[in-house]
């Protein structure tokens, strides 16, 4: 892998393709950080075989069919189940029974990738007798992610990693339970996915659509500069109730936004904040 | 400033301003080794790639911070990159620089089947520092490094890769020196010193900052 010096994007570029993108599309990544973006097109050069970035944007210009990939590719899609089990287990213990006595439980996945994180909560959920008065939402900006998280269809080969997360987040019952395996592929039981509301929402330009008791967004402002960080924080302050919870990545932080000051951190470490002003 | 600049121009000499060091198995004596040595009062941040678990504490953080006075931190999101400061990369996270004074965290999917991968580290490296870059590449049982070395090379960076007969794992240094002709090959104990010979040949452009 690589690309010759000669190929490789500059900030001219780079600054293009934005315009284009918005101008074309509506999808505006002018606030995201500038070395993942880079780094994201140069491998989807390197991928799709572009011998120069001319011939990339002539692509996204003239194919809109082409431009989804483009989406797919620039927004990053990895995640696992139970991913960091650690936060996993403290959410498991001391997250999940403070919303016990609410009748009715909505949680907020933001810019949830494939759903992963979803369906891990969703298992959590059940396993405190909750799941039955609980709704999730997950979003994403990328379609063919949201399509995924309906489907709730993995491949087998992961599930291995994702029972040893499960049982380090304090699971405690049979991982393989949960799942149908078919040839390469292990599908999450309905009964999960029947709790999910799974919708695009493009945080940098949809409003806040609900109320939520807890709002996870994990990984997602990384790639975000600080200007956008502050408003789809004040985004999530909106959606979020009175003594709610925000869950953020192990190295995302909400010290320097303007929200800071309504909110108290949970745990020394965890980066789980709640909501008290 | 102007005098200082002339000077520069003439001895041909370019201030460095970031050290990054990549480090797989068999890395760490060496990276304690090193750290050990670095010098305080010069224009360059140091950074610490290395491949490791993801076990939720801070050990290597700590470890490091047994052998400097200087400033240890663990990266987190929109760490800026201040002198005279060792940053380790976090696990589970690939670590870009975003410009010449922040860095930026990206959990994309794995490269090399390392996430830090140390070829990330240097491409963006390469691209915001160029020829203020120092690099080094220790021991390991894998690839890594050696295209990003290559990157770093070609932006006018200077790269030093630990001596494979050194090396507890000769794989990722042998590839870095097979495929570009690298700037240095050093064992263990000769690679601080190197390094801080390198930074304080440099006339200082500034005074270091106060705490």
């Amino acid at each position: 892998m690589g690309l010759p010096a000669s190929a490789i994007l500059n900030d001219d570029d780079l600054d293009l393709l934005l315009s284009e993108s918005f101008r074309l599309y509506g999808y505006d990544f002018t606030n995201y950080t500038r070395a993942s973006l880079k780094r994201r097109i140069n491998r989807l050069m390197i991928i799709d075989r572009f011998p120069s970035f001319a011939e990339l944007l002539h692509r996204v210009k003239h194919d809109p069919h082409y431009w989804s990939r483009v989406v797919e590719e620039l927004t990053v899609n990895v995640t696992e189940m139970f991913r960091d089990p650690q936060s996993f287990r403290i959410i498991r213990e001391t997250i999940i029974p403070l919303l016990a006595p609410h009748p009715f439980i909505r949680i907020w996945h933001a810019g949830c990738a494939s759903g992963e994180e979803v369906y891990s909560m969703a298992i959590m959920l059940e396993e405190a007798g909750l799941l039955h008065k609980s709704l999730l939402y997950a979003t994403d900006l990328n379609p063919a992610a949201v399509d995924n998280v309906r489907r709730g269809i993995f491949p087998i080969s992961l599930m291995k990693q994702y029972s040893e997360n499960y049982l380090l987040s304090g699971g405690k019952k049979d991982f393989s339970s949960y799942y149908t395996a078919k040839y390469d592929w292990a599908k999450l039981d309905e009964r999960f996915t029947a709790k999910m509301i799974a919708a695009t929402h493009n945080l940098v330009s949809d409003k806040s659509f609900n109320e939520f008791h807890l709002v996870i967004c994990r990984n997602v402002l990384i790639y975000f500069d600080k200007d956008l960080q502050d408003k789809v924080l004040s985004l999530f302050d909106d959606s979020l109730v009175s003594q709610g919870f925000l869950i953020l990545g192990s190295k995302e932080n909400i010290r320097y936004s303007s929200i800071a000051i309504k909110y108290t951190q949970w745990a020394q470490k965890e980066k789980i904040w709640q909501k008290t002003m | 400033m102007g005098a200082e600049r002339k000077d520069l121009a003439k001895d041909n000499v370019k201030p460095y301003r970031l050290v990054v060091i990549g480090g797989s198995a068999g890395s760490l004596e060496t990276i304690l080794q090193i750290v050990g040595s670095l010098p305080a009062g010069t224009d360059a941040s140091y950074v610490i790639v290395v491949h490791r678990k993801n076990t939720g504490d801070s050990i290597l953080t700590e470890l490091l911070s047994g052998r400097t006075d200087l400033r240890v931190r663990e990266i987190e999101d929109k760490e800026p990159i201040i002198p005279g400061t060792v940053y380790v990369a976090p696990p589970d996270y690939h670590l870009l620089v975003e410009n010449e004074n922040e860095f930026s965290l990206d959990s994309s999917e794995k490269v090399q089947f390392s996430r830090p991968s140390i070829d990330v580290t240097f491409e963006s490296v390469a691209l915001a520092f160029g020829p203020a870059a120092i690099v080094v590449l220790l021991s390991g049982a894998n690839a890594d490094g050696a295209d990003g070395i290559i990157r770093v090379m070609e932006a006018g960076g200077y790269s030093i890769v630990q001596d494979p007969q050194t090396a507890d794992m000769a794989m990722m240094p042998k590839q870095a020196i097979d495929r570009s002709e690298v700037n240095a090959v050093l064992s263990p104990s000769e690679i601080g010193p190197h390094i801080r010979s390198l930074l304080t040949r440099t006339p200082r452009l500034k005074s270091p900052p106060e705490e």
